[in-house]
């Protein structure tokens, strides 16, 4: 009697529960992965070997193609920090609506005369096609703005620092800003040049490329 | 799940009594599978999908004088021209007197690879046991990101412990002119 009931009874496990689970964590996994803004002008790097990961915060990434430049800071309080900066450098100023603006954008490529009209175009007009890059040239004069978008953005970097440091007592000061150049595959050496030099200028000597992963050969 | 487990019996008198039979339950085993397999996928995507920093360090720029240039040994030095085409002109001691003339190289294991490894068995043999190789590259305007970041990469590969990017010079264009390595 005991051995038929065995028998009879199903082999299958109920399933419910443990599929109910993994949808749950794929829909999780689904949407934090999605969850990340299209770039606004893509760029196709090179591939390297190395395998240190770029820094997610902390960081200020330098995006040229086609000799467009493109310069973004990856902490948005930074971000904000950096053209409250630029303003008064340039004498331009912004409103806080377009400080709120800016904050939400990861780079941007205009000369800082046209930054309030990109700003005032929706999110989705803000196209690679209308934005020319920031100007840049070998000098370390107001025409270079990609020097002062540098040197702003790790001033504002290191003053944004000390007022958490001096806020919160586990906060651990990470160092200066770091800077990255994204640049094409593609794109000429002079170009990649003049970013170096502009860097160079304000003793900016250690810096990064961002690079693909190429696959072991 | 009330309704899977129904299972849409399609017959009147019969249809019922196979339900029971069946037990009333949907084999989940598959869209589990499933589900995790997805799962897996976008979790390796995401992590996966950072980019890589590859850091450099140049020197100090001395702004008074651009033409304050470094003296380094001849017999350590080569010297690697980044022309167009994805090719590589590189020169073994001073470029007025080298050891060995400029010699055109592609960016593959077989080109430069090679070079740098031979070089870096036969300087210390030239030049004496604790003088190792040094590697100046020069991108000239012709060459591309890619040509520089493959050069920085086989430093790595190689194990070059020395290495540094500076400009290039005229004689050393008409090099590259020469062996047309200069063309857009």
């Amino acid at each position: 009697m005991a051995r038929a009931k065995v028998k009879r009874q199903s082999t299958s496990i109920d399933m419910t529960a443990m599929c109910d689970v993994s949808f749950l964590l794929l829909t999780f996994f689904v949407l934090t992965a999605t969850a990340r803004q299209p770039e606004v002008m893509p760029v196709d790097t090179p591939a390297s070997t190395t395998l240190d990961k770029l820094p997610d915060d902390n960081l200020g990434v330098i995006t040229v193609k086609g000799e467009k430049i493109f310069f973004g800071v990856k902490n948005p309080e930074v971000r904000v920090e950096t053209l409250r900066n630029m303003s008064s450098k340039y004498s331009i100023a912004f409103s806080e609506e377009e400080y709120e603006k800016f904050k939400a954008i990861d780079e941007v490529g205009v000369p800082i005369k046209n930054l309030r009209q990109l700003l005032s175009l929706d999110n989705d007009k803000r196209t690679e096609q209308i934005q020319t890059g920031i100007p840049v040239d070998s000098t370390e004069n107001v025409s270079n703005e990609l020097y002062h978008w540098v040197q702003q953005a790790r001033i504002a970097t290191i003053s944004y620092n000390r007022n958490r440091e001096a806020e919160d007592n586990d906060f651990v000061d990470p160092g200066p800003m770091k800077v990255a150049i994204k640049a094409d595959a593609g794109e000429k050496y002079p170009s990649i040049n003049l970013i170096i030099e502009t860097l160079r200028n304000q003793k900016q000597n250690k810096f990064s490329f961002v690079t693909g992963l190429r696959a072991a050969e | 799940m009330a309704e899977l487990n129904q299972d849409s019996g399609g017959g009147k008198k019969g249809g019922k009594v196979r339900a029971k039979k069946s037990g009333g339950k949907v084999d989940l085993t598959a869209m589990v599978d499933l589900a995790f397999l997805l799962i897996t996928f976008f979790m390796l995507t995401t992590s996966l999908n950072k980019p890589q920093a590859m850091d450099i360090a140049m020197p100090d720029k001395n702004k008074m004088d651009a033409n304050d240039n470094l003296e380094i040994a001849d017999n350590r030095s080569i010297t690697l021209l980044l022309g167009s085409d994805n090719k590589i002109s590189w020169y073994y001691g001073q470029l007025a007197n080298p050891i060995y003339p400029p010699t055109t190289v592609d960016y593959s294991k077989e080109g430069i690879r090679k070079v740098l490894q031979q070089m870096k068995a036969e300087v210390p043999k030239r030049a004496g046991a604790d003088k190792d190789l040094i590697v100046v590259i020069r991108p000239s305007e012709k060459s591309i990101t890619r040509n520089l970041i493959d050069v920085l990469d086989e430093m790595k590969i190689v194990d070059i412990k020395r290495y540094m990017i500076s400009k290039i010079n005229d004689e050393e264009i008409e090099v590259l002119k020469s062996e047309s390595l200069f063309n857009d």
